[in-house]
């Protein structure tokens, strides 16, 4: 009998592994087949042989040069904002306003089911008014960026709080002396790591490919001028559409890595609280 | 002797409403300094939101809070100096134990080396001095709740608070860390209250037992007077079984089935009433042989051993009744057999209303 039962869990986990190895497979061929074809084409000389010389003249011009560190601004910007709206409001709301969850949620959502344009035509007036009356910076851009970043950070970041209970950990905390600021910076915060990694993850992916909304408001950022750029140079542009992606890329493996190792130290024998990567990633897609 | 260093602590006819509802209405309690007064009652009666206006977790509509002299009613939870130990575990997941109870000593800007000491110090107390470096995950729910008691206890705090902490364990670890919580409040002498809906756990660890309903307390005294003078009908039922049994009341006694019975408040006036009899009033007089007929002679319908004594449920035709008696003693009478039933004459307490709907 347990020799039985033993071999069939054998087979059952090796039909997981197979499973797994193929769904890998066909994902990683979904990913890197575009990919591998951008590389190629950026690195395809006039005559057929192999050059670097797109990817070289990246530096030469100025204008994509500042749309990369624009873009890159809006990103870090973006993502803060994001975090210091969000996660104080997530918080207070789950442990004071629980009635206005359901509100908060509805709003934080919306922006998902407007499509850009939309949003665009609204957010026009707004930034006619800010750039004649603060200032017609491309890092304004970074208001309408948290409004289109809400509905991803508010999934990832409530998988996180929804992973802890938040109202008597911080219960716990104020009895022990904790003010609200240390309830959030030492009791919530390290707690949904995962939750704000991902979160933040998803804005700086969004921010960079953002191209909608830049672009009708008239301001360059990086998918503006690669759009511009592959008019006039299609190889150069190419190459940084590829070298942007790998950067996203480079980002989320790096996160991934974090996370799992801080995951690690905290190694268990019954698991640690999920932290929602799964549903992040999910809502990412 | 144990020295008893804790303060006094006064809520003073504390009033806490939620929309329509009153949670609390008009509650006053005074407990004496290094006192565990527990407060027992179903769910709902208020106990929770006492002890959480007393920690400060939640605003009173009215009344006072009163911790060794000074009023707190108006101070946030992170401003009064008390230790809780909470009903869900309470352990921050990124810290280990001697971390988490190092917390508090970490708002007051105790030096580091200073309150890793004093952590382990605490943790020792509670007998887990080895787990010191463990996560809460990796330790049980019991281990929990210990560290929980050690970091609540590493403030020094004026008065400690623990809101049902023991109710989410298994009844093993439970009776255990019940009796531990009793020896390190001893320990450390500190005015404490404990709020539970389990009346064996509050009888067996308070000097006072508090028995609420409705937001009000019912009964305040030791656990030997509540349990066996319950001021009211309510605390009578809630604290320990009662058989309800029909009965007269004639002159200050009530008479149930031809046995008269002296009432904790004999001033009522006579009539029909309903007596509240706890089952170890109750005994077996008798059995096949010498039960013929009469108003207490009835068949046993079940025994439940619960150790040293039984429960014995007695079906007397048309109502049952249950009496607890020695092991020893019920084994002599299996279900089906007959028995004879006499009922200690200790003074009980009456129920009118529900006399009067039934008579009607």
């Amino acid at each position: 009998m347990a020799v039985a039962g033993r071999s069939i869990q054998r087979t059952r986990r090796l039909k997981l592994q197979v499973f797994r190895y193929v769904v890998f497979a066909a994902a990683a061929v979904f990913f890197l087949i575009p990919l591998y074809a951008m590389f190629e084409f950026s690195t395809r000389g006039n005559t057929g042989n192999r050059t670097l010389e797109y990817w070289q003249s990246i530096p030469q011009y100025p204008d994509l040069t500042a749309a990369i560190i624009a873009s890159l601004e809006l990103a870090l910007i973006t993502s803060l904002a994001m975090l210091v709206l969000l996660v104080p409001t997530m918080v207070w709301t789950r442990l004071k306003l629980r009635r206005l969850s359901r509100v908060l949620e509805f709003v934080c959502l919306l922006p998902l089911t407007i499509p850009a344009i939309v949003l665009v035509v609204g957010l026009v007036p707004i930034y006619l008014w800010l750039g004649t009356n603060v200032s017609d910076n491309i890092l304004t851009l970074a208001f309408a960026y948290v409004v289109l970043v809400l509905p991803y950070c508010y999934r990832s970041l409530d998988a996180g709080l929804g992973a802890i209970d938040v109202k008597t950990l911080s219960e716990a905390a104020r009895s022990l002396g904790a003010s609200w600021f240390d309830v959030m910076w030492r009791i919530i915060v390290p707690n949904i790591s995962n939750a704000i990694l991902n979160a933040t993850l998803l804005s700086v992916a969004l921010v960079l490919g953002e191209y909608t909304i830049a672009n009708v408001l008239l301001y360059n950022n990086l998918q503006v001028e690669l759009v511009h750029l592959g008019r006039d140079n299609a190889g150069v542009s190419i190459a940084v559409a590829a070298a942007s992606l790998m950067f996203a890329f480079a980002l989320l493996v790096g996160i991934t890595f974090f996370g799992s190792r801080s995951r690690r130290v905290r190694a268990e024998p019954e698991g640690i609280t999920g932290l929602g990567t799964g549903a992040v990633m999910g809502s990412a897609g | 002797m144990i020295e008893r260093g804790g303060v006094e602590v006064r809520l003073e006819n504390l009033v806490r409403r939620y929309g329509t509802v009153t949670a609390l209405d008009g509650l006053s309690l005074t407990m004496a300094p290094g006192e565990l007064v527990a407060l027992l009652g179903p769910s709902g009666c208020g106990k929770t939101t006492a002890l959480r206006l007393l920690a400060g977790l939640e605003e009173a509509d009215g009344g006072r809070v009163v911790i060794g002299g000074d009023d707190v009613t108006g101070l946030p939870a992170n401003k009064r100096n008390i230790g809780m130990v909470f009903q869900a575990y309470s352990l921050f997941p990124h810290m280990v134990a001697w971390e988490n109870v190092a917390f508090g000593l970490q708002m007051r800007r105790v030096p580091t080396e200073q309150r890793k000491k004093r952590a382990l110090d605490m943790l020792e107390l509670v007998g887990l001095g080895r787990f010191a470096n463990r996560y809460a995950n990796q330790m049980s729910g019991g281990q929990q709740q210990r560290v929980a008691l050690a970091r609540a206890l590493a403030i020094q705090p004026q008065v400690l608070l623990l809101d049902e902490p023991l109710s989410a364990l298994d009844a093993k670890v439970r009776s255990r860390l019940r009796d531990e919580i009793r020896r390190v409040q001893l320990e450390v002498g500190i005015t404490t209250l404990f709020v539970t809906h389990d009346q064996e756990e509050a009888l067996a660890i308070a000097d006072r037992v508090g028995v609420m309903q409705s937001g009000k307390l019912e009964q305040l005294g030791p656990p030997t007077l509540v349990y066996s003078r319950p001021a009211t009908p309510f605390v009578a039922d809630f604290v320990g079984l009662t058989n309800r049994m029909e009965g007269n009341v004639r002159s200050g006694a009530v008479e149930v089935r031809g046995t008269s019975i002296p009432l904790v408040h004999p001033d009522v006036p006579d009539g029909p009433a309903i007596a509240l009899i706890r089952p170890e009033a109750v005994s077996i007089a008798g059995g096949d042989g010498d039960a013929a007929e009469g108003p207490l002679v009835g068949t046993v319908l079940t025994v439940a051993f619960l150790g040293a004594v039984s429960r014995v449920t007695v079906d007397l035709g048309d109502t049952t009744v249950l009496a607890q008696l020695p092991t020893s003693a019920a084994s002599e009478h299996p279900a089906g057999s007959k028995v004879r039933l006499t009922l200690r004459p200790d003074p009980v307490l009456i129920q009118r209303e529900e006399a009067a709907t039934t008579g009607s």
